[in-house]
């Protein structure tokens, strides 16, 4: 813990990433034929849907964690926590993003009041609400328990918002585009879709893997400038905010 | 004491507080006010135009002025220390949430009989059609933002929060009490598609989730 070098695992996973984003970009640009009716304009989808699956995927790590850390009150689920919704936020925009970029010639408007686009336009602004939690209070354990409760509460609010606006929009048949209905994907756009998951997947683990680091980092430069101070040495403190009792450490705020 | 019997001492010991300074509504019901002014000058003067985005106005105004409710709700406690005398009184802290909520249910109840009364006369929404959905749209709607605010009120301790962070937080996660709220609304009044049981039901499943989940993790936003 607290190395400032990446680990060789951290490494690999880095090249496993790129390797796989270079795989994808064969695979989408190349390999898999254009579509009959949307043209070169369907390789979008190998970029666009795997964006939306790490967002989803990345809310419910920051979900699951939340209520890890509220079990446990290790730093560690917070950090995860912290991470993940770092990233998901990221990817929820350039899903949004990309999804417009594809609306336009498909659909012919940037934009249109789809219940998969409003949910994921609503869901971007509560991770953000959630980000801007993370930066309210002035100890961290306050901190972890305030975000971790947002985190909980944030997630269970997407299926009844996603029902909402489905609802919203009369629209009580399934989604309105089955993109991995069997008859409607032909097996290598499948392949090219099923290796944009894997490779944003891997984006994810290395992302992860990298903001976790500077995460354990921030923590011991923390307690490395309070060490001094409270006369007590500085692994004492990290284990003790490891430590289910940290509740009682009023810490000056991290970053 | 039973959790029932805290939550209505922390509400009643709310309520008095409001009736005896008007803190919430003095502020609350100017703000929708001047809401409903606006959204008439922006979408006005024509009266079909009015007529027809009446519910939406409505529960925007609503949903705006709860903002205010939700944050004086937390004002008093803030004020003075008192917050600490609640965490170290000997209750439930689920009892503090659910008694705020129903303080907060009761002041918006009030606001919002005043605010359809004013689009009613402002706007020409007719209220006479469907009474009970309209009632029953506006309590569970309002039970639901009462439990996002006295959930995501406790925040408001921190006065960064109160400023900015509340409403970013609050607002998209009351996007189904918006919709939901909207929907039968119409329903009641225009007599629009379909029937409201629908979205009084998912008025009454966000009531339970967010009740349920905040009677769970209140008691982490204020341990101290």
């Amino acid at each position: 813990m607290g190395k400032v070098a990446a680990r060789s695992g951290e490494r690999i996973l880095g090249w496993l990433a790129l390797a796989a984003l270079a795989a994808t970009t064969v695979m989408s640009l190349v390999v898999s034929p254009p579509d009959a009716e949307q043209g070169q304009l369907v390789r979008l989808m190998y970029v666009h849907v795997p964006a939306a699956w790490l967002a989803y995927l990345a809310f419910a790590v920051v979900f699951v964690s939340s209520i890890a850390y509220l079990k446990t009150r290790k730093a560690r689920w917070d950090r995860l926590a912290a991470a993940s919704a770092e990233i998901g936020v990221l990817f929820t925009a350039l899903a949004i993003v990309l999804g417009s970029l594809w609306g336009k010639p498909v659909w012919g408007t940037y934009w249109t009041w789809d219940p998969r686009l409003t949910t994921t336009a609503v869901l971007l602004l509560i991770y953000l609400g959630y980000l801007a939690v993370r930066r309210l209070p002035d100890s961290p354990t306050r901190r972890a328990r305030w975000s971790a409760v947002v985190g909980v509460v944030g997630f269970l609010d997407v299926p009844i918002v996603h029902l909402s606006v489905v609802w919203w929009r009369g629209l009580h048949q399934g989604p309105t585009v089955r993109l991995l209905g069997a008859a409607t994907i032909a097996p290598l756009m499948l392949a090219a879709l099923l290796t944009g998951v894997a490779a944003f997947t891997l984006v994810y683990l290395y992302l992860m893997a990298l903001r976790l680091r500077v995460g354990r980092l921030e923590d011991r430069a923390v307690a490395e400038a309070l060490s001094p101070r409270v006369g007590r040495p500085v692994e004492a403190l990290l284990s003790e905010e490891e430590g289910a009792d940290a509740d009682q450490a009023e810490v000056p705020a991290r970053g | 004491m039973s959790l029932a019997r805290q939550a209505a001492v922390m509400a009643r010991k709310d309520l008095r507080i409001e009736v005896r300074g008007r803190h919430s509504l003095s502020a609350a019901l100017p703000f929708a006010g001047t809401l409903l002014i606006a959204f008439g000058l922006s979408l006005g003067p024509g009266r079909t135009l009015l007529q027809q985005t009446a519910p939406g106005l409505l529960w925007l105004a609503v949903l705006f002025s709860s903002v205010l409710a939700f944050r004086q709700a937390y004002q008093t406690e803030v004020e003075d220390g008192a917050l600490e005398g609640l965490v170290l009184a000997h209750i439930d802290k689920a009892a503090v949430f659910l008694g705020k909520a129903v303080a907060v249910v009761v002041q918006l109840l009030a606001l919002e009989a005043i605010v359809i009364l004013l689009v009613a006369a402002l706007f020409g929404l007719s209220l006479g059609d469907d009474p009970a959905v309209l009632a029953g749209a506006f309590v569970l709607g309002t039970i639901g933002l009462g439990a996002v605010g006295g959930l995501f009120g406790a925040l408001n301790e921190s006065p960064t929060a109160r400023e900015s962070v509340f409403p970013l937080l609050v607002l998209p996660l009351a996007t189904p009490v918006l919709v939901a709220g909207v929907r039968a609304t119409t329903v009641a009044t225009n007599g629009g598609p379909g029937g409201a049981g629908s979205w009084l039901g998912l008025l009454a499943a966000f009531d339970l989730i967010f009740l349920a989940a905040g009677t769970l993790v209140f008691g982490y936003l204020l341990e101290d």
